[in-house]
């Protein structure tokens, strides 16, 4: 049954979100985006406590795993549905960046990093490697693919894993990596790194594996100065013969030539539920930039009329009216993708759709919002231009944009990728 | 709670008109288009499916459970992917039947809605659209004056469906400032059809120019009865229905552009090969789903009996632009052969520019 309703939690959820992105956010935004490599301890401290009770539930989890219980009888048994993680994830996350993207991303905590080892780790290396996200102080993960020679290509990554006895020794250099030096100097975090055990064997090679902070070896060699999310840490990390131990692999170590389940497909899937959560976040942002857009041309008595014809319009409002189709378009399109994560459907196209239209939609939307508001737009005195700067990222992590449309083009045609370059 | 997925009787109903869609709109598509007219045999196959009388209560003669523009939506972008010009045609007593069971008097209800639930094809439609470069829906030029216990109705109609053969219509007018809905019967004193439409696109459906000329019919005709109806409700649902129709032509485009491509081989591989083409397909995709999910919120609104003026207004804006977007690409990546009519490409661009001026023309 198609069905728009917003599960009550998750509105009430978004309420609060909508309080620290207010509250919280908004007053500093400016600051941190003048101050870039500076932590905002005020976001962080307010985020902290949410965020280790969330990991604690899950360590917790693995903890009962461990001491052989069964697993808990999953509850998302298809027909009615009680839970939606991954679309209160969306909510949260777009509310989040309403707040401030660059600030959203400083969120402590194991973000994309904890959800692959959430995903593809023991119950063991759960309960070793997230218990420090469920207790002390704030600590970051990161998730390192990006290398100078390997961004778009993921398959290209050079830095290696080779195995010493009862442990790994990792060399190579990651760049462009969020919360970098957060995860490796600035706390007690951890960084997953995806390295290849065996260049010969290409995707299959490729594992990823877990590099704690302060192992020897591991270091930050640069924090980057960057167009926009300014308060977002971006770091270049170097491993020089790093150890870590024979455990911290996650999957198996084999390389099979058929896909291994836990391997770089597996690796490549987190994607399909993080690609819906950047598109979210940029969605925060458009909506930010329309909001205010729709404030000050209210102050000047020019309000946006729905349902008069088009030639009626003036073109600044048919301007805010397209921003809004395209907003509610990209959003739509992300709802559905989180929605199917929560459905357990395959959604590697759907969440690659919504990628590829948010990223547009908000690039465009905020560029057209600074236009619109002329000189005071592109004023630093309001956050209009700063939201421009902050949106062109969506366009460029997680895939760019034509590498998502690629996989769009892949899908609806039945191409791989040697047909389809 | 939240969901992407029709219900198991709307995905039979999809199924049952994609079909027809198939073997009857796509097949007969060409010739209905050249020869601006649809055999009569094809729109009663098309009725028998019963699309409104399962939306009609039967205290008024269906069988159906009521309206649920979920359920309309999801017929209409069926039937719009078949051919657009061919599924007016049919639905065409739908712009009579559909504002009548939402916004109608009991009495109007129970007067009309019967005679869409028989076995015969029931000739009604509504006169909506007028013939000016600026034509405003809540600023009609065509007027109803109330004197005594009668409606005047003056004024001129454009893009009536069917209206030569229609037996009642409903006529869009304005009364002190605000748009009613009348019921008129086609051959009162004084309403004239003046002359046949030539259109760009939807070359099957007759459409005709209306006059009317101190039309006199009771007061008791207009929509809703005294207090009238809500027309920008009325409107809102028509927006949502435009907007499902565009997602079908531009469906079929994208389709067909997309096999197309795997199929044409030049410089010694498929066309689709190249990112070039590649790309546009996915952005076509993407745009079409777009457009759909916008088009779906807008009309569970109107189900849920919400305001949805806003949500249908932005969908009918994206309708207009995708409709068209996606059809030219789909002439573009056919080459040559996308501007030849024996194709269908070109067909499908010229009904999807039509989305942006067929408002009022299209409901269920
Ligand atoms: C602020 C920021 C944060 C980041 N965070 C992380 C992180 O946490 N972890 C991480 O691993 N990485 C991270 N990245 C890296 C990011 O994912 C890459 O920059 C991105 O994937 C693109 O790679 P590239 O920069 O090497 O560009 P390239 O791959 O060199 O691409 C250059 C251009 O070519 C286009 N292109 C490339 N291949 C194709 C193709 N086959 N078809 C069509 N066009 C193509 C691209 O779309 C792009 O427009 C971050 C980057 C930034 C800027």
């Amino acid at each position: 049954m198609i069905d728009f309703t917003i599960p009550d939690d998750i509105q009430q959820q978004r309420k609060l979100f909508e309080m620290v992105a207010r509250d919280v956010m908004r007053p500093i935004a400016r600051y941190y985006d003048e101050h870039e490599h500076e932590i905002p301890w005020e976001y962080v401290n307010r985020m902290w406590p949410l965020v280790k009770m969330e990991w604690a539930q899950r360590v917790t989890r693995a903890e009962r795993q461990l001491a052989g219980e069964k697993k808990e009888k999953k509850e998302q048994k298809s027909g009615k549905r009680k839970y939606y993680p991954n679309l209160q994830l969306v909510h949260m996350v777009e509310m989040l960046c309403w707040g401030d993207a660059g600030l959203y991303l400083c969120t402590p905590g194991p973000a994309l990093a904890g959800f692959a080892i959430d995903a593809a780790g023991t119950p063991e290396q759960k309960v070793r490697l997230l218990k420090r996200f469920a207790e002390g102080d704030p600590k970051w993960g990161a998730m390192a693919i990006t290398e100078p020679g390997a961004g778009s290509d993921v398959s290209a990554i050079s830095t290696t894993a080779v195995r010493d006895g009862d442990e790994w020794v990792i060399n190579g250099e990651k760049i462009f990596i969020t919360n970098g030096w957060l995860a490796l100097e600035a706390s007690d975090g951890l960084v997953v790194v995806w390295a290849t055990v065996d260049k010969s064997a290409g995707r299959a090679g490729i594992k990823s594996f877990i590099v704690p902070a302060g192992t020897p070896g591991a270091k930050v060699t640069k924090r980057e100065h960057k167009l926009g999310i300014r308060a977002s840490d971006t770091a270049a990390l170097v491993f020089e013969d790093c150890r870590i131990p024979l455990d911290n692999i996650l999957g198996s170590p084999e390389v099979q030539r058929r896909e291994d389940k836990r391997g770089f497909k597996a690796a490549m899937q987190t994607f399909d539920m993080s690609r819906p959560v950047v598109a979210a976040g940029a969605m925060g942002v458009a909506r930010a930039a329309i909001e205010f857009v729709k404030e000050k041309l209210a102050e000047q008595g020019i309000d946006i009329p729905y349902g008069v014809p088009k030639h009626k319009l003036s073109a600044v409002q048919r301007d805010v009216l397209e921003m809004e189709a395209q907003y509610k378009m990209a959003w739509l399109l992300t709802v559905r993708a989180a929605v199917m994560t929560d459905e357990r459907q395959p959604n590697a196209l759907q969440a690659s759709m919504a990628k590829v239209k948010a990223g547009k939609a908000v690039t465009w939307i905020t560029q057209k919002a600074v236009e619109i508001l002329g000189p005071l737009g592109y004023s630093t005195e309001y956050l209009a231009e700063k939201w421009m700067r902050d949106a062109k990222i969506n366009d460029i992590f997680e895939g760019t944009g034509q590498i998502n449309t690629l996989i769009v083009a892949r899908r609806i045609l039945g191409y791989s990728s040697r047909e389809l370059k | 709670m939240i969901s992407f997925t029709p219900s198991e009787e709307q995905q039979m109903l999809i199924d049952t008109l994609h079909k027809f869609a198939e073997s009857e709109l796509r097949q007969q598509a060409h010739d209905c288009d050249e020869n601006a007219e649809v055999p009569m045999s094809l729109i009663k196959t098309g009725w028998e499916i019963g699309l409104l009388p399962a939306s009609i209560p039967e205290e008024y003669g269906g069988f159906g459970e009521g309206h649920s523009m979920i359920t309309s939506v999801l017929a209409l972008e069926e039937l719009a992917w078949g051919d657009l010009g061919i599924a007016l045609n049919m639905l065409t007593p739908a712009l009579f039947a559909v504002p009548v069971l939402l916004e109608g008097s009991e009495e109007q209800k129970h007067e009309y809605l019967r005679r869409f639930c028989e076995e015969d094809f029931y000739p009604a439609t509504a006169a909506f659209v007028e013939p000016l470069f600026q034509f405003d829906p809540f600023e009609m030029k065509t007027t109803a004056t109330r004197e005594g216990d009668t409606y005047v109705l003056n004024g001129e109609k454009a893009y009536v469906p069917l209206a030569e053969a229609a037996d009642v219509m409903l006529v869009y007018a304005n009364e002190g400032g605000q748009t009613q809905a009348f019921i008129v019967p086609r051959h009162t004193e004084g309403l004239s059809v003046t002359k046949r439409e030539s259109l760009m696109g939807v070359r099957a459906l007759p459409m005709y120019r209306l006059k009317l000329e101190n039309v006199r019919v009771p007061a008791a005709n207009k929509l809703g009865g005294e207090q009238g109806a809500n027309f920008t409700r009325l409107l809102n649902y028509m927006r949502v229905a435009t907007a499902a129709a565009a997602v079908g032509v531009a469906r079929a485009s994208y389709e067909y552009a997309r096999d197309y491509a795997k199929e044409r081989v030049q410089f010694g591989e498929p066309i689709a090969h190249r990112q070039s083409i590649a790309f546009m397909l996915a952005e076509m995709a993407i745009d079409i789903d777009g457009l759909r999910l916008m088009t779906w919120e807008a009309a569970w609104q109107l189900d849920k009996g919400q305001d949805a003026t806003k949500a249908a207004y932005l969908a009918k804006l994206t309708a207009d632009d995708v409709a068209m977007q996606v059809t030219d690409r789909g002439v573009q990546i056919l080459g040559g052969y996308g501007y030849i009519r024996e194709f269908p490409a070109e067909r499908w661009m010229r009904n999807g520019r039509g989305i942006a001026t067929l408002e009022g023309v299209i409901l269920l």
